[in-house]
C-alpha cells in the first residue's frame, strides 16, 4: 500500500518535472482559458447580461476541453515512446499510473481554475448570484473531468491523429447538447435524453444554477456530485482498460 | 531453479506465426545470446518473456512462474530496442523515477550512472543526448534494483567499441553473481561472448545450447559460419 502510494506520487512528480522543462506548455494551460474568456468579455461589451449568463458556463467548458487534449496526447506519447510498456513490466499498478496523472494535472487544474475565475470575478466584475467558491469548484472539477476522460480515451487511440480527433468526436457533441446553446427542455426529446448521459450537461447546469440562484440549490449539489462521480468512474475505467499485454 | 523454460511457445500476429513452437531452457547465472536476423522474432520472444506479449500457444515460465506474473515484475529489467526513457527529463530524473519503482537507493543511482559512464551528463535533458547515450540511460534504468533477470534487446548497437567491451564484461560480472541475462543481437561477433546461444530464424528456433556445442556440431570456428550451416542444413532436410 505504502509502496503504491509512493509510486503514485513519484509518477505525479515525474510528470510535473517533465512539464517544468516545457514552460510554453504550462503557460498555454494557464493562459488559454483566460484569453478565451477575455475575448468573450470583449464580444459582449454592450450586453452584460449575456456575458453574465455565458461566462460561468464557459468557465466550465474551456478547461475541460484543454485538459482533455493535453492528457490524451501526453499518455499517447508515453505509449508510443515505449515508457508505458516499460512501466507495465515494472511493479506499477494501473491505478498508480492513472492517479499519478490525476494528481499532476489536478494541481495544474487548480491554478488554471483560480486564474480564470479570478479574471472573471475581479477583472471583468462578473455578477453571479451564488457563492464564488462553488463556481470555482465546478470549474476545477470540469478540468479534472477533462483529465480523467482524456486518460480513458487515449487507451483507444493508436496514433496522434486519432487522439487529436477524439476531441471533436467526443467533446464537441457533448458541448452542443449540453444546454448552453439551447435549454434542455426545448431540445428534441431524444437529444435531451442523450444529454443526460453526458457529464458536461451536469457541469453546465451547476454553473447556470450558481449564476442564477443566491442559495445553493439541491440541483446544483446533485450536478456537482454527478461530475465528481464521473471523474471517479472514468479513472477506474481507465485503469481497467490499460493493457499490460498486447 | 531454471530461470526460463519455454515449451512450444507460439505467437501469431495478423494470423502469421511470428514464433512457432519455440522450446528452450535457460539456467541462472548465464549470458544467453538471442541471435537472428532482423524480423526473426527476437523482440517478440523477449516481450513474451517480460510478460507484455500475448502468447497463443505453449507455456512460458520465468523462475517457476508463468511469464507476466505479478511477482516477477520486481525481478526483471527490460531494455527495449529504442530507448524507453523520458526525453523531457534529465538523466538523473529518469533514473530517480524508475528507482522508486525498483526500490533502488540514491546511492545505487550514482553507482549505475558511473557504470554506464553518464555521470557527467546526469543533469542534461535526455533529448540532448546522442542515440548511444540515450540507449545507456535505458540500460541504466534496467539495472536499478539489481534484477535477477535482465532482458536486453540489442543493448550495444551504435556504442563506442571500448564501451561495448566494458558493457560485455559488466554482463559477465552480473552472470558470475548469479544473474541471468538474455541479450539479443543481429551481430554475430557478439554471439562469441555468450556461453549459451538461441539461434532464431523466421520464428523457429534453430539452436539452443552452448556455443561450444554449436561450433562442434557444425565443425565451424565462428557463430556466423555455424548459423549459415544450420540454415542451409535446415533447408536441405
Amino acid at each position: 500500500m505504502m509502496y503504491h502510494l509512493r509510486i503514485t506520487f513519484a509518477t505525479a512528480t515525474r510528470i510535473l518535472h517533465q512539464l517544468s522543462h516545457d514552460h510554453r506548455t504550462v503557460a498555454l494551460i494557464f493562459l488559454v482559458p483566460c484569453l478565451l474568456l477575455s475575448i468573450l468579455w470583449w464580444l459582449f461589451e454592450d450586453s452584460r447580461a449575456t456575458f453574465d449568463h455565458l461566462a460561468p458556463a464557459l468557465l466550465g467548458v474551456f478547461p475541460f476541453v484543454l485538459m482533455f487534449i493535453i492528457t490524451s496526447i501526453t499518455t499517447l506519447r508515453e505509449r508510443i515512446g515505449g515508457t508505458m510498456e516499460r512501466l507495465m513490466t515494472a511493479p506499477m499498478g494501473k491505478l498508480d499510473f492513472m492517479l499519478g496523472y490525476m494528481i499532476a494535472f489536478g494541481l495544474l487544474a487548480i491554478v488554471q481554475a483560480l486564474l480564470a475565475s479570478s479574471l472573471l470575478l475581479y477583472v471583468f466584475d462578473l455578477d453571479i448570484a451564488g457563492p464564488d467558491w462553488f463556481m470555482v469548484s465546478v470549474a476545477l472539477c470540469d478540468a479534472l473531468l477533462g483529465t480523467a476522460l482524456g486518460l480513458l480515451v487515449s487507451a483507444f487511440a493508436r496514433s496522434e491523429f486519432q487522439a487529436v480527433q477524439f476531441m471533436p468526436a467526443f467533446v464537441l457533441p457533448q458541448f452542443l447538447i449540453s444546454g448552453l446553446l439551447m435549454p434542455l427542455d426545448k431540445m428534441p426529446e431524444l437529444l435531451e435524453t442523450i444529454a443526460y448521459f453526458f457529464p458536461l450537461t451536469y457541469a453546465i447546469d451547476a454553473l447556470n444554477e450558481v449564476a442564477l440562484h443566491a442559495d445553493l440549490t439541491d440541483n446544483a449539489w446533485r450536478d456537482l456530485w454527478v461530475v465528481v462521480g464521473c471523474i471517479v468512474v472514468a479513472v477506474l475505467l481507465g485503469a481497467l482498460t490499460l493493457r499490460r499485454k498486447s | 531453479m531454471t530461470a526460463i523454460v519455454a515449451e512450444k511457445v507460439t505467437v501469431r500476429k495478423a494470423k502469421k506465426a511470428v514464433l512457432q513452437d519455440v522450446s528452450f531452457a535457460i539456467q541462472p547465472g548465464t549470458v544467453t545470446g538471442l541471435i537472428g536476423p532482423s524480423g526473426s522474432g527476437k523482440t517478440t520472444l523477449m516481450r513474451s518473456i517480460v510478460g507484455v506479449q500475448k502468447i497463443h500457444g505453449g507455456t512460458l515460465e520465468v523462475f517457476g512462474q508463468p511469464a507476466g506474473s505479478k511477482m516477477l515484475r520486481s525481478k526483471l529489467g527490460y531494455v527495449t530496442q529504442s530507448p524507453a526513457i523520458y526525453l523531457d527529463l534529465t538523466v538523473r530524473q529518469n533514473l530517480a523515477y524508475f528507482a522508486v519503482l525498483a526500490r533502488a537507493s540514491n546511492k545505487q543511482i550514482d553507482e549505475i550512472l558511473a557504470v554506464v559512464r553518464l555521470t557527467d551528463q546526469k543533469n542534461q535533458l535526455a533529448q540532448t543526448l546522442s542515440g548511444g547515450q540515450q540507449a545507456r540511460v535505458s540500460l541504466a534504468i534496467a539495472l536499478l534494483g539489481d534484477p535477477d533477470l535482465l532482458v536486453l534487446d540489442e543493448p550495444t548497437v551504435g556504442l563506442d567499441p571500448l564501451l561495448r567491451e566494458e558493457l560485455w564484461s559488466l554482463f559477465a560480472d552480473l552472470a558470475a553473481k548469479g544473474k541471468t541475462l538474455l541479450i539479443s543481437s543481429h551481430v554475430m561477433d557478439e554471439a562469441e561472448r555468450c556461453n549459451q546461444l538461441l539461434l532464431l530464424r523466421e520464428g523457429r528456433l534453430l539452436w539452443s545450447d552452448s556455443r561450444e556445442a554449436l561450433l562442434k556440431k557444425t565443425a565451424t570456428s565462428s557463430v556466423g559460419d555455424a548459423f549459415l550451416k544450420m540454415v542451409k542444413g535446415g533447408e536441405k532436410s
